[in-house]
């Protein structure tokens, strides 16, 4: 039978919103705020669902265990008190919650045996949040 | 169509343990969750069900009805309950997010599909607020 494992994450990070191929006019007007050459930060919440068939002798999906590893190693140890325009998956794209969110999904893919990442949901404040998803169920 | 969803609390002990393996297996694989004596969580329910708004009433469903179905027919069992040794489903199914998740939709799915155009969509389990497992039904 096939189920849902979810598991939810933070790190904080900074990051600025500056594209090279926009005048400092231009970049001002599209990011606002968010182009401050300082940068600015955010806690951001990060929440994973892993989807596979619920294994008969441990009742689970995947184990939480090999879930927290994965994200610690290839996402936590990377981005958290990082400043995001600094990683090299930055250097040549703005590293809006959108691109995050889908840098996550692809660090994260294939990292869970048999189970699929099914989901990567970016929470870059209370009031905004993005989704990456794999277009299995 | 829309997606509705009720929310619902419960309390109550587990503990995992797989009876044809060793007990080093067990802590070795469940860790701290293999403690015999069990350990509990506030769980969250979350119960998504999907329809057309009766023209009537403006209802996907009476969420009157789907509390008290909630109630019903998953918390009196499970409430301040262990589930590994009082609740029926887990005697010899692992009470894990997963297998919580299912049993909850067994539990619902009849009492939801019964007198409204409405079915059951999803059930969502939180073991804790960073922890939580769903459930689509089997198709």
């Amino acid at each position: 039978m096939k189920a849902r494992f979810g598991r939810r994450y933070m790190f904080s990070a900074s990051h600025r919103l500056h594209s090279d191929g926009l005048s400092a006019d231009e970049n001002r007007a599209t990011y606002g705020k968010c182009n401050n050459p300082h940068g600015h930060g955010h806690n951001y919440g990060l929440e994973v669902l892993i989807s596979g068939e619920v294994d008969a002798e441990t009742g689970m999906v995947v184990n939480m265990v090999a879930v927290d590893e994965a994200v610690q190693t290839k996402i936590l140890e990377r981005f958290d008190h990082a400043h995001l325009n600094r990683d090299p998956i930055f250097v040549n794209q703005v590293p809006t919650t959108e691109n995050l969110c889908k840098a996550i999904f692809d660090l994260l893919d294939a990292s869970f045996g048999s189970a699929r990442l099914r989901l990567v949901r970016v929470e870059e404040t209370e009031n905004n949040f993005f989704e990456c998803f794999s277009t299995e169920r | 169509m829309i997606f509705l969803t009720r929310r619902a609390t419960f309390s109550a002990s587990h503990y995992y343990w797989n009876d044809s393996w060793t007990a080093e297996k067990n802590e070795q694989v469940f860790g701290r969750c293999s403690n015999r004596n069990g350990h509990g969580h506030n769980y969250t329910l979350e119960v998504t069900v999907v329809g057309e708004p009766n023209p009537e009433t403006g209802f996907v469903i009476d969420l009157k009805g789907l509390k008290n179905l909630i109630e019903r027919e998953v918390l009196a069992d499970w409430d301040h309950r262990h589930l590994n040794l009082e609740v029926a489903e887990f005697a010899k199914t692992i009470p894990t997010s997963e297998n919580i998740a299912i049993a909850a939709w067994k539990r619902l799915e009849k009492g939801i599909a019964n007198g409204s155009g409405a079915r059951l969509s999803k059930v969502r389990v939180w073991e804790t607020p960073e922890i939580f497992a769903e459930f689509e039904g089997e198709a």
